[in-house]
This record gives C-alpha cells, sequence and structure tokens, in this order.
C-alpha cells in the first residue's frame, strides 16, 4: 500500500486530479467514510465513492462490509456506475449469499432494457455470480436474451450458457439451454456462432460422450462458412472445434483441408497454429500419393517459418509446436534449418527451443552448417545454453555418422578452452559417441584424462570413469587413475559409486594380475562400508561372478554392449500423436497431455489422430494408416526412452504381477482373473525361491532384466534409478557370509499362501462368494454362474461385496430386493435380486436414482420383460452410467433408489462401494504421481489402518490391482515394503495412496492422499474390503 | 480459457486483477508474484506452472501483465490476446506505466470485462470499443445509435465504425522492410532475407473498400501480358494479413481486398528470399602482419540508384580482445576504436548509391600466448535506404466507396519505401 499513500501525498501537492486518487483511501474509518459517500444523494459522490471501493477491493482489501450500500447505486441510469457496481457484486455476491438477492431485481429489470448494451451487460453479470439463488432468476431472462433480436445480446448469451453450466450443469440441461445454444450455431451473426461453438465446446468437453456438438459435414459446412467472417478470436474458436471433428473420408477431409487453409495467412498466430493443427490432423487421412497431400506439405512450412517473426512469447509458443510438428512430419521443415539459427538478442527460452530444433533437423546435407553454428553458441555467455550447446554437438554426432569425425574434433576444441563446464559436458557426450562407435575416437582418451581433476559434476565424473573402465587394456596407467576416484569413494554420489564399482571390476578382468588389490578395496567399499542397497547388490552380483565363475564374469562384464540408436529424447509416438491433436494449446507448450497438468475430468480425454480411410482403400487398418502417415515411422527410429521410462520398467520390475509390465490389462474380468492368477502364481513361486538362505533377496533376482545386460544397462539407467528407490539402509541386507534370517517368519509364509490364488481360492475367496449363492436360490442363471465363477476362479478379479438385502418385502408389499455392485470391462452394473413375496403377479419395472454423489445413474431400462409370478425370483443386471446429476449424499457412497411395479412406487438407499467407480486407465505416470503427491497439501492426508490382513505386498498388490488400484512403485525401506498406488475415480478425481506393509504384522498402515479428502474414508473402506476378502 | 488477468507493477504489486473463473483464487495472484516477479533467477520460460496453475505473462516496460488458468487453453491465443490488450490500453491512454493503469482502473476494468467474457475473447478492436466504452462517461445513445453499435462489435467489420467522414480522404502506405545478410568474405552470399511490413493509415470517410496491388510474381504471371512493362515481379515466400484482408480471396485469387480499419494498421506481412537488392557490399581484407600487429582494410559499396541516399550508415569491425591500439584512416564520415565493445565503428551519415568508400586500420596487438586463435566475428553494418530491398512495389491502391460521393481519384494517397538492415554481417 506504500504507493497508494505516496500518491495520497502527491494529491496534496497538487497533482493531477485523475483516477489514482482512489488508490489512496487507506484513513481508519474510512469504511464509515464510504458508506456515507455511498448513500449521499448526489450522483457525482456516489460514483467516486464506488470508484473507492473498487480499488480497495483491487488491492485485496475486505470491503465486503459495504454491500447493501453498493448494491443500493445498481439502480442507476449511468452505465459506468452500473458496471463498477456489478465489478463489485461479481466479487462479493458468493460471501453474501442473501444480500446478493437484493439485485436480482434490477438484473431481471436490465434485462429486459432498450438498451441492448445493457440487457448484454446485465446477463453476462448474472452469470458471473454464482449464487444458487440467483440462478433460479436466470433462467428467464436467459432464455430471452438467447432469442434476442440483437445480435450483440445474443453472442453474450452464448457465453453465458456455459456460464450456467459451470454452475449448474443439470439446470442447463432441464431449461433445454443446450438445444438453444446448438441452433445458435445456425445463427447469422458469426460472432453468435462463435460464441455458441466457443460454449458447446466447453460443455461438451465435461460430457465427453454426449454428441453435444453433434459435427457432421452440414454443420461443418456451417461452421467452415463462419470462419470467414468472424472476428480472429472466433476463428481461433472455430478452428479449434473442427479439429474435433473426424472426417468420412479422404475427400471431404481434402475438402474441409481447403477452406482451412487461407487462414495460414492470418496475422494472428493463434489462427494460424489452430488452422495448422487442423491441417496436420486431417492430413492423416489423406493418401500420400495425392497431388494434393504434396500440396499442403509445402503451404505449412512458410506460415511455420513466418511465426518465427512474431513477438519472444509466440515464438515461444510456435517452436515447441514445431518441435513435435518436425518429429511427426520432418519432411515439412527439412529445408529451412537456417531459419532456427539463434540470432544474439533471442531471449534464452527462445534459444535453448531453436538448439532442440536445429539437431531434429539436422541430416547430412546441413550438417556442417549445423556445426559451424553450434561452435559458435559453445561460447556464448549462457551457462545453460552453452552446456545444451555442447551436448547438441555430441548428438549431432550420433545422429549424422559422416559428420562423427568432424564433432570430436570441435568437442576437442571445446575441451582445449578449459571452461569448466564445458569440458564436463564434452565428456559426458563423447562418452556417448564411444559407445554409438565403439573403436573408433580412442586416440582422444589422452585428451580427456588431461582433464580427470577439473571434473566436479557426477555425472561428467561418471561418464570419465566409464571411458576408463571401458578402455582399461588401452590406458596405461588406468589402474592409477581409478585408484585416485577410489579415495574418496564414499563422498561420492552413488552413480559415480556404481561406475567405479563397474569400472574396477572391468579393469580387473582385463589386467587381473596387477589390479587384485584395487578390485578387493572396491568391493569391501561397496558390500561393507556402503549404506546404499544398489551398490551392495551389484557389490555382491560382482563378488559372486568373480568367486565363482572368472569366465562367465567375463562374458557378463564385458559383453558387447548394445549401440545406441540414432535419435534421442523422441517423444514416445502416441504421446506426440495426442499432442499434434493439442496443436496450439498448453499441452503442446508443455509436452504433456492435459490429462498431466488439469484438475478434473475436463479436457482429459485422450485424442488420437483420425485412421486414414481413403475411400477407395477403407480397408486399412488404422494402425497402418497412421504409421505410413508420417515418413519417418516406416523406417521406425528406435528410441532410447527418456530416463524416467527405463525407471519404470525397473520399478515394474520389482512388483510381481507381469502384467503390470505389458499393455494394461484385459478388460474382462475373465481375461483379468486369468492373467492375474498367473501373476499371483509367478509371484508366489519367485517368493518360494527367494527362501533359501543364499540366495539374495528375490527383489534383485527380478531386477536384473537379463544377465547380458548388466554393465551397459546399468551405465545408462541406474543414474536415475537410484535417485528414488532405497536410499535408506534396510538392516535385512546382510554380507553374504552371514546367513541371512530375514525371509523366514511363519505369518509371512501363511501371507504368501493365503496371497496365491492358487492355492488361496477356497481360502480367501469363499465368504465372499457363499452369501452371493445363498442369496441366488432360483434363476440365477449366467449372471450367477459368472459370479461364482468369478469367486472360485479369480479372487483377484474385481471386489464384488456380497449381495445385501436392499428393500425387505415387509416394506414394499411383498417385493424383495437385493443386490450389490460390480464393475465388470469397465462397466459398473448394480446386480439385483427381485424376489415376489406377494400373493400377485408383479409387472412394469422401472428404477430410477437420487441425485448422487458421483453421478450413478441407470444407462437403460431394468430388464424385466417378463411378469414375476409370485414367489418368482429374477436376476437382473442393470449397467450403470456415471454421467447422472451429482449432488453430494453423505455418506458420500449413499445411492437412493426408487423401484416402481405396478402396485406401487418403492423407495430404498444402499451404499456402494465406491471401487467400483475406479476406472482401467487409474495408472498415474510415476513422475506425475511424485509431482501430484507434493503438491496435494498435507492437510488432504489421512491415515487409517487395516488390521488383520494377512497377504504380503505383493499379493495385496496384485489383488488390488484387481479392483483397479494400481501399483506404481515399491520400496523396501527397514523390511517394511512400501507400495504406492493411485486410483482414478470415475469423475477425474485420483487419489493417491501410500500402502506400508510390514513382514509379520498384519496391521498394515494406509495414507490417502487426494485433492478431495472427502473420499479418503470410502477409498480406505474399500481398501479393507478388498484385501480381506 | 483465461481464468484470471492481472496486472502487476514493477515491485509485484497488483494494479489490476480481474477473475473470470471460479477455479482461479486470489492466492494465484500470490503465486505469481512469488514465483516469477521475485524470483531470484531470470525468467525461463514465458509460461509457468506452479500448483496445476498455468501463467503466462509478457512484459511492457516495467509492467507485468499476467493471464491465469487451470485449463488446457490455447497458448497461442492468450499470448496474441495479451498483446492486443496492450495495443488496447495503448489507444486509449497511451504508453503502458504504473501510473497510467492507476489513473485509468476503471476504464482497464470497463475494458476487460468487455473484451474478456468468462475468458473467451471477444471483439478487441480499438475502433469498435471506442465507440461505447469512452473515457468520458456514456452519452445518451439514440435508439439507432445503440444497434449500429452493437451490429458493429459483432458484424463482419467490427474494427471499422460506420459514419466517419473526413473532409480530405487521405491515405498513407509505409513499406518497411528489414533485410538480413551472412555474407563469406569472398563475396558469397550464405543466406539473405527481407522481412517487411506495410503499414497503411487510412484517413477515409465511410466504408471504403480497398483493393492492393503489388508485384507479387503470381500475380503478374497470371495477367501474363505487360510484364516487360510493370518491370520485375517478385516472390513472396510468405505473407500474413491484418485480419479485414478476406483470406479467402487471397487464397483464391491472390488479389488482396479489404475495408481498412480507421487510422493505422499493419496491413501485411512478408518475407522473401529471392532477387533481393542488397544495398551494400562490403569487402573485408584482414592481414596479420607477425604476431601483433593486423592490417584491416574494409571497403563498402552502395549498390543501388545514384540518386538515392542512404543514411545513418555505421560498419562495425571487431578487433581482436588482446587489441592495445588502433589507428584508423577513412576516406568519408567518422571511425572510431571502441575498446568497451572491442570494434571499430565506422559512421557515415549520408551516402549516394554506387559510390565506394574505405577505411584502413592499424591494429596493434598485446602479445599473448593464449594458443586459441581469434575467431573474427563478422563485420556488421547498419543503414536505412529509402526503397525496398526485396524490389517489392506497390502497384495500386484503388478505393471504392459506392455510397458516399468520392471516386478513387479524389482519394490523396501517398507511398514511402524504408528499407533497413536488420542482421547485415559479412565474415572476414
Amino acid at each position: 500500500m506504500e504507493w497508494a499513500n505516496q500518491l495520497c501525498e502527491n494529491r496534496q501537492f497538487g497533482s493531477k486530479m485523475t483516477d489514482s486518487k482512489y488508490f489512496t483511501t487507506t484513513k481508519k474509518g474510512e469504511i464509515f467514510e464510504l458508506k456515507a459517500e455511498l448513500n449521499s444523494d448526489k450522483k457525482e459522490k456516489k460514483k467516486e465513492a464506488v470508484k473507492k471501493v473498487i480499488a480497495s477491493m483491487t488491492v485485496g482489501k475486505d470491503v465486503s462490509a459495504l454491500f447493501p450500500d453498493v448494491v443500493n447505486c445498481m439502480q442507476t441510469d449511468n452505465l459506468e456506475l452500473k458496471k463498477l457496481v456489478y465489478l463489485y457484486l461479481m466479487n462479493y455476491a458468493k460471501s453474501q449469499p442473501d444480500m446478493a438477492i437484493m439485485a436480482v431485481n434490477t438484473f431481471v429489470k436490465d434485462c429486459e432494457d432498450a438498451n441492448p448494451l445493457i440487457r448484454a451487460l446485465a446477463v453476462r453479470t448474472m452469470g458471473c455470480i454464482r449464487v444458487d439463488k440467483i440462478t433460479e432468476y436466470l433462467c428467464e431472462p436467459l432464455r430471452k436474451c438467447l432469442k434476442d433480436e440483437d445480435p450483440y445480446v445474443r453472442k453474450t448469451a452464448a457465453v453465458c450458457v456455459a456460464k450456467l453450466h459451470d454452475i449448474n450443469a443439470q439446470l442447463v440441461e432441464d431449461q433445454g439451454f443446450l438445444d438453444t445454444l446448438k441452433d445458435l450455431i445456425s445463427d447469422s451473426n458469426p460472432m453468435v456462432v462463435a460464441n455458441a461453438v466457443a460454449a458447446l465446446s466447453e460443455i461438451a468437453e465435461s460430457h465427453p460422450n454426449s454428441n453435444l456438438l453433434d459435427l457432421n459435414p452440414q454443420s461443418i459446412n456451417k461452421l467452415l462458412t463462419a470462419l470467414n467472417e468472424c472476428t480472429e478470436w472466433g476463428q481461433i474458436f472455430i478452428l479449434d472445434c473442427l479439429a474435433n471433428y473426424t472426417p468420412r473420408d479422404d475427400r471431404e477431409s481434402q475438402s474441409i483441408c481447403e477452406r482451412v487453409t487461407p487462414r495460414l495467412s492470418h496475422a494472428n498466430s493463434a489462427v494460424v497454429l489452430s488452422a495448422v493443427k487442423v491441417l496436420m490432423k486431417f492430413m492423416e487421412m489423406l493418401p500420400k500419393d495425392l497431388d494434393y497431400y504434396g500440396t499442403l506439405l509445402k503451404k505449412l512450412a512458410p506460415p511455420l517459418v513466418t511465426l518465427l517473426s512474431a513477438e519472444p512469447e509466440l515464438q515461444y509458443v510456435a517452436l515447441r509446436n514445431i518441435n513435435l510438428i518436425v518429429q511427426k512430419r520432418p519432411e515439412i521443415l527439412k529445408h529451412e534449418m537456417k531459419v532456427f539459427f539463434v540470432k544474439y538478442n533471442d531471449p534464452i527460452y527462445v534459444k535453448l527451443e531453436k538448439l532442440d530444433i536445429m539437431i531434429r533437423l539436422a541430416s547430412q546435407a546441413n550438417i556442417a552448417q549445423v556445426l559451424a553454428e553450434l561452435k559458435e553458441y559453445a561460447t556464448e555467455v549462457d551457462v545453460d545454453f552453452v552446456r545444451k550447446a555442447v551436448r547438441a554437438i555430441g548428438r549431432c554426432a550420433i545422429k549424422v555418422e559422416q559428420s562423427a569425425e568432424r564433432c570430436v574434433s570441435t568437442l576437442l576444441d571445446l575441451i582445449q578452452t578449459k571452461v569448466n563446464y564445458v569440458v564436463q559436458e564434452a565428456i559426458v557426450v563423447i562418452k556417448d559417441i564411444f559407445r554409438k562407435y565403439p573403436n573408433k575416437y580412442e586416440s582422444v582418451i589422452a585428451t580427456l584424462c588431461e582433464n580427470l581433476d577439473s571434473l566436479d559434476e557426477p555425472e561428467a565424473r561418471a561418464a570419465m570413469i566409464w571411458i576408463v573402465g571401458e578402455y582399461a587394456e588401452r590406458i596405461d596407467n588406468a589402474d592409477e587413475l581409478l585408484e585416485s576416484f577410489l579415495e574418496g569413494f564414499h563422498d561420492e554420489s552413488t552413480q559415480v559409486q556404481l561406475q567405479l564399482l563397474t569400472a574396477i571390476v572391468k579393469l580387473f578382468l582385463k589386467k587381473p594380475t596387477e589390479t587384485q588389490e584395487l578390485v578387493q578395496q572396491v568391493l569391501s567399499l561397496a558390500t561393507q562400508d556402503s549404506d546404499n542397497p544398489d551398490l551392495r547388490d551389484r557389490g555382491y552380483i560382482y563378488w559372486r561372478l568373480l568367486s565363482t565363475d572368472p569366465v562367465a564374469a567375463k562374458e557378463v562384464v564385458l559383453a558387447e554392449k548394445p549401440l545406441i540408436s540414432e535419435e534421442t529424447d523422441l517423444i514416445e509416438p502416441t504421446l506426440l500423436e495426442e499432442l499434434i491433436c493439442h496443436i496450439g494449446t498448453l499441452a503442446s507448450v508443455y509436452h504433456k497431455p492435459p490429462s498431466a497438468f488439469v484438475e478434473g475430468s475436463r479436457g482429459v480425454m485422450h485424442k488420437r489422430l483420425p485412421a486414414r480411410t481413403g475411400s477407395g482403400e477403407s480397408t486399412e487398418s488404422p494402425d497402418v494408416g497412421t504409421a505410413a502417415g508420417g515418413s519417418a515411422p516406416e523406417a521406425a527410429p528406435s528410441i532410447i526412452p527418456s530416463q524416467g521410462d527405463l525407471l519404470g520398467d525397473l520399478l515394474n520390475l520389482d512388483m510381481a504381477p507381469p502384467t503390470t509390465t505389458g499393455p494394461p490389462p484385459p478388460n474382462t474380468g475373465m481375461q483379468m482373473g486369468g492373467m492375474d492368477l498367473l501373476g499371483g502364481g509367478l509371484d508366489s513361486l519367485m517368493g518360494d525361491e527367494s527362501e533359501p538362505p543364499h540366495v539374495p533377496p528375490r527383489t534383485d533376482i527380478l531386477r536384473s532384466p537379463s544377465p547380458q545386460p548388466l554393465s551397459p544397462v546399468y551405465t545408462h539407467t541406474d543414474y536415475t534409478y537410484t535417485d528414488y528407490s532405497h536410499t535408506d539402509s534396510p538392516p535385512d541386507h546382510s554380507p553374504p557370509d552371514h546367513s541371512p534370517t530375514e525371509h523366514s517368519p511363519p505369518a509371512e509364509l501363511g501371507g504368501d499362501i493365503g496371497g496365491s490364488p492358487a492355492m488361496g481360492a477356497g481360502f480367501g475367496a469363499a465368504p465372499a462368494v457363499m452369501p452371493a449363492s445363498l442369496n441366488a436360490p432360483v434363476g440365477g442363471g449366467l449372471g450367477d454362474l459368472f459370479d461364482l465363477g468369478g469367486g472360485v476362479g479369480m479372487p483377484m478379479g474385481a471386489y464384488i461385496p456380497p449381495k445385501t438385502v436392499w428393500l425387505p418385502a415387509m416394506k414394499a408389499k411383498g417385493l424383495e430386493i437385493s443386490g450389490t455392485f460390480a464393475r465388470r470391462a469397465g462397466v459398473i452394473q448394480m446386480e439385483l435380486i427381485l424376489t415376489n413375496k406377494a400373493m400377485s403377479v408383479m409387472t412394469d419395472f422401472a428404477i430410477q436414482f437420487n441425485r448422487n454423489s458421483f453421478g450413478l445413474a441407470p444407462a437403460g431400462p431394468l430388464q424385466v420383460l417378463t411378469p414375476l409370478g409370485p414367489n418368482q425370483t429374477i436376476e437382473v443386471s442393470l449397467p450403470l452410467s456415471t454421467v447422472g446429476p451429482v449432488m453430494k449424499m453423505d455418506p458420500l457412497n449413499n445411492l437412493q433408489v426408487a423401484v416402481k411395479n405396478n402396485i406401487d412406487v418403492f423407495y430404498f438407499s444402499c451404499q456402494y462401494p465406491i471401487s467400483m467407480l475406479f476406472v482401467e486407465d487409474g495408472k498415474m505416470e510415476r513422475q506425475v504421481f511424485l509431482a501430484t503427491w507434493k503438491d496435494i497439501p498435507n492437510d488432504n492426508e489421512s491415515q487409517f489402518q487395516i488390521k488383520d490382513c494377512h497377504l504380503n505386498s505383493d499379493a495385496a498388490s496384485s489383488k488390488l490391482q484387481g479392483s483397479n488400484i494400481f501399483t506404481i512403485a515399491k520400496r523396501t525401506v527397514e523390511g517394511q515394503d512400501m507400495l504406492y498406488m493411485s486410483i482414478k475415480l470415475s469423475n477425474g478425481i485420483w487419489v493417491l495412496a501410500e500402502l506400508r506393509v510390514q513382514a509379520g504384522n498384519p496391521n498394515y498402515t494406509i495414507s490417502l492422499k487426494c485433492r478431495a479428502p472427502e473420499v479418503s474414508q470410502c477409498v480406505f473402506q474399500c481398501y479393507e474390503a478388498v484385501l480381506k476378502n | 480459457m483465461i481464468g484470471g488477468l492481472f496486472i502487476y507493477n514493477h515491485k509485484g504489486e497488483v494494479l489490476i486483477s480481474r477473475v473470470y473463473r471460479d477455479d482461479i483464487g486470489r492466492n494465484a495472484v500470490d503465486a505469481f508474484r512469488v514465483n516469477v516477479i521475485h524470483a531470484r533467477q531470470q525468467v525461463r520460460s514465458p509460461v509457468t506452472n506452479i500448483a496445476r496453475t498455468s501463467f503466462f505473462h509478457v512484459k511492457r516496460s516495467n509492467i507485468w501483465l499476467a493471464a491465469v488458468t487451470k485449463q488446457n487453453v490455447n497458448a497461442a491465443m492468450v499470448f496474441e490476446f495479451l498483446y492486443k490488450m496492450c495495443d488496447v490500453m495503448t489507444a486509449y491512454f497511451g504508453k503502458i506505466s504504473e501510473e497510467n493503469i492507476k489513473n485509468n482502473f476503471v476504464l482497464i476494468y470497463e475494458l476487460l470485462d468487455e473484451i474478456l467474457d468468462f475468458g473467451y475473447p471477444q471483439n478487441s478492436e480499438t475502433g469498435a470499443l471506442k465507440t461505447f466504452i469512452t473515457q468520458t462517461g456514456i452519452k445518451s445513445q439514440s435508439k439507432e445509435e445503440q444497434s449500429q453499435i452493437t451490429s458493429q462489435v459483432t458484424g463482419q467489420i467490427g474494427w471499422r465504425r460506420e459514419g466517419i467522414k473526413y473532409r480530405r480522404n487521405e491515405l498513407f502506405l509505409d513499406v518497411l522492410e528489414s533485410v538480413n545478410l551472412l555474407m563469406s568474405p569472398q563475396g558469397q552470399v550464405l543466406s539473405a532475407h527481407v522481412s517487411g511490413r506495410v503499414v497503411m493509415k487510412s484517413y477515409l470517410s465511410g466504408m471504403p473498400e480497398c483493393k492492393f496491388g503489388m508485384n507479387d510474381k503470381i500475380v503478374i504471371d497470371k495477367q501474363g501480358k505487360g510484364g516487360g512493362a510493370t518491370g520485375q515481379s517478385i516472390a513472396i515466400d510468405d505473407c500474413t494479413f491484418h485480419q479485414c484482408v478476406r483470406l479467402s480471396k487471397f487464397d483464391a485469387e491472390r488479389s488482396i481486398s479489404f475495408i481498412p480499419p480507421d487510422g493505422e494498421c499493419e496491413l501485411m506481412r512478408y518475407r522473401t528470399t529471392k532477387d533481393i537488392i542488397l544495398p551494400f557490399r562490403v569487402i573485408p581484407l584482414v592481414r596479420e602482419v607477425g604476431r601483433t600487429k593486423l592490417e584491416v582494410k574494409v571497403v563498402i559499396k552502395s549498390n543501388f540508384k545514384p540518386s538515392l541516399l542512404a543514411q545513418k550508415i555505421e560498419v562495425r569491425i571487431p578487433t581482436p580482445l588482446n587489441t592495445s591500439g588502433v589507428q584508423v584512416i577513412c576516406m568519408k564520415g567518422k571511425a572510431k576504436y571502441k575498446a568497451s565493445e572491442n570494434a571499430i565503428v565506422w559512421k557515415i551519415k549520408r551516402m549516394a548509391g554506387m559510390k565506394e568508400s574505405q577505411i584502413s586500420a592499424e591494429i596493434e596487438l598485446l602479445p599473448t600466448n593464449d594458443k586459441k586463435k581469434w575467431a573474427r566475428p563478422p563485420i556488421s553494418m547498419n543503414f536505412e535506404v529509402p526503397f525496398a530491398p526485396s524490389g517489392l512495389k506497390v502497384r495500386y491502391l484503388k478505393v471504392f466507396e459506392p455510397k458516399l460521393n468520392y471516386s478513387d481519384h479524389d482519394v490523396i494517397k501517398w507511398v514511402r519505401y524504408i528499407g533497413r538492415s536488420g542482421i547485415y554481417e559479412t565474415r572476414c
């Protein structure tokens, strides 16, 4: 508020009378003064007072106490004053709902004003006031405004429908506003069309399956016509909407492309990018041999290049998108390398992005130019940029074989500069060059060794050590070099320690005579003096290998390494496809799917590129279509997964069930059970094997994927692996000469058996099945069989609670209803048993749900086709959807149901296990999990105890997976297994869980973190139910 | 869509805060201040994600404009909108400064209410906005006036209001180009391109229908005949147009037709790479005399009509880091060694076409044991010439206003060409 005071003084010294003076009211008692002024008779004074109020509001002061006085000023002819009062209302109405109602009359009156500007203003503001009572009154005026004669009012009303939908979706549907909105797409005024499209697109996002936009050739034609006439912003709305459409065939696709291409010449970069998105997407459908396809490709390059002359922030957005486009269709920009050369006055974020694209475009034809540029960049001032430039030189070497020699000599030049970070970066990339071109550039090793002392970054040290170990036979003093590192072994970071261990073992295998002492030293350092389990594990493996079979050791450690592939840092193809569908948006800037940064269900739907379905060649499968779409995928470059992916693989290996490493489990309950059976079985087998004392703990067996890549895999991946996993010291790892005592307590054995489904079928699952079969005496039919099958054969499938009586016959004139909920093949089902205990026949069954917390609603009618005679029972399963109206219930999983038959309507309520709502794609990316976990405030964490559960962690994890509770990672700390799990509810809420299982302790601890902490209790109940049944 | 819009001063104090969506709270205001404005490091990206909230920012002098969202918005649109917002504010009250923003905060709120609805950008053309958002308060409008306003704001020609009258119909066209060059010491062009803009200032009555013609190769070739008479044509790599230009017509017929906004607008931007007229040629000659001396001779030749004059010519000749002294002799203009910039700067006020001028310098070097050779950065040049280096010529700009009685001939038209140097470098 300092400046406000200063300004106050200025004013006293007679400065100009302007609006800034309103920022100056900071005295005590100002509220009273303002109150008086607001109630003044003089219009001018009133207006001044309202301005002061707004100024205070802006700087964050609470002026809500003035609510009634400000609202009193609302009825005025002065539009400026009115707008100010409205602004105030929008801010404070929510905190004072009762008083906000005072404003309603004025709004309603204003909506009928003769002046269209005032009508629009009223409807616009009303939509921003999120108070239920006001919303009710909004409907009538809104309906009128949607059909107003003035386009300005209509375009404002169109957006207002989206606002209202955000407040109360059900109301919008009930009132039929969606249909009116759809009609507006055919409005004569282009801006009305554009706003209607924007509103509909937004509403459609929260109803992914509704056919709200109903795009068809006719409506597309309307949109394309409006495209030529509306404002630049309207064009963006329409193009973004068009991008969601999938043309029927290549002809339609081409004709849309033809009508969209003129937009590429628009001065507004967002229009251009959205047009590029539509074209990139629809191009997928065009046959490649079509002339038009080639023309289109040529037309795309110039506008993309032109984007680079926009303002820097937009250049950044454009470059992030070009990065995607270049990966998808390298041919578009392959001749445009020069425009990505960095300019001295580019902001750093533009420079870094340009550099990335330069490397993607580097080819034999332009490599000389690129290298000259990169060398230039390596002498700049910004450290990050220089590092990236040096790294880029290495990537060029790997990408363009012909240039490798030149790249290496350039790197050597750079090493000569002795600039510390340049040298380190160069060494890191030279290591990769050695990997790609073994036995070619070893002559430079001497130069590298000169710089040994200056390396202080772990990555560079590790790279250097790797080089020394790998070429130990050619470096005379390799042992001395490595020994010098060994002195400070314990101060090194883990990656350096691991590397040093491997390097010394390599050295020993190459020069056994002189280095025996060295290798013994490092092995004992690694196994006995280290707290790091990875390091110790690796140490043990080497130790055992060397002591049992040196020949085998040689084969393992000095095995030929797989060559690293050409292209690095490529985005994984399915993600790339999805991102192409999001060109221009934040997703394309972050290079992440929207689900990674958007909360709730909005925009989480995954978008895919259309498959090529030419009218003549429609038989092509989608996969072929997309693969042939780009030119690159034909010789699909193999990808070095980013470090996170490798980490994932390793972590997955830690988890027993093989299903988690493969594609997501198939959806049908039957298959899922089968797979899990296998997984669980395998798990227990492995578990059994790990019992004998002299074998290292079983996680280690599982972790090394195959004997061969031991050293190469570690050199590339273990860097990050260690970042995450067991950095604490588990006491159960002991040196090999002691006999480990850990894996023996009977409790765990029991747990293993209980969890192993092969044996556990009779045990764990039986109680779950029994009541179900008891409750279904007659006519169980197929459904029951299925249930039974589920009970016996697949205890690991989704957990289904036993059926309970929901509606006793006493209360429902003879109709008894019992039932349960199940999730089968991704569909939520309500399984009902209807028994007629009355004397007369029952017919005309129907079912309805009250609004509930997760929008559960019957997806179809209740299928009771034949009349239900006395003493007859029928089993029905009713598929449910989650797009129904939402209202928070207490308890959260409470469901109120009405069942009607020819006799009466009956009401009952039941509780469904929230696990029915766990969707199949609830497995979170590990990085996302980590970030989200940190992101959710600790207040949202809740802890529960699950008592008397005798499963081991792996069995628990696979059991939970059956109910779509996915284990993402597991680590073991001090004999305690920590499982990290994610769950996604059908409404997009994520629940993260940490399950702690202590061997031998039947009590589990579970911590749940969720942005909506209300659900935690229900989720916990599910854990308990799933784990105990 | 955009969830909120904040304007901060350089200290991070909020000057304007407008929230459009329920998912954006007041804490977002602070999050941006703490994480971006007060961040210790230089900003590494114009888009920042803090706790699942994305912030887009642009800076104008020391004012920060930030748009906030929690959704997957069209990022390009958000930035375009922020730029537009700046344009609109500038058009209303001049420079974007803390004082101006405070003085006009009511106006800014009014504008924000109008040009952004629920986070969706609406008509943001100043021409239209000024008809109903004024600083002097709303005059009472007649019914016709009101409907005229609304139809203009929502109409196809949202950037121009009806009923504009000028006593003298006049228009100015500026063709502004920036020519970029990288040349090898031997005089071979390594890369060259021109990026140009056509800026139009029009003071025309009514709703004038305009048609702009230039010597675009595609158009000339299509017309076929008279190619020789009209002189050279140029190949345009790419061009973009102001939203008033009918793009589908350009795409189909390559004709540029439009109804211009009143006052100034950037009608078109373009790029060319072929047949560029390089206004100056730089011929460097660097000779190393022993280890402690360099002899540099640079000749510049002006390559355009002798009747034209180039202005503000500046040649910058880099010198090694270990330079101890420089002696310069130049035929024309003034030359100085600037030690702080490691360069000899040679300035010439004016130079006619087809002339030649020379500078020679002796550079004394301190002996060093630095093995690294001097990298010889390129010689760069700045200038301004009164023609378009791309060769672009305005062939016509026809004005039709069917309703008012003035014809194309009554409009006074002015055309001006200015070519400036972009990055104009010659290696030595």
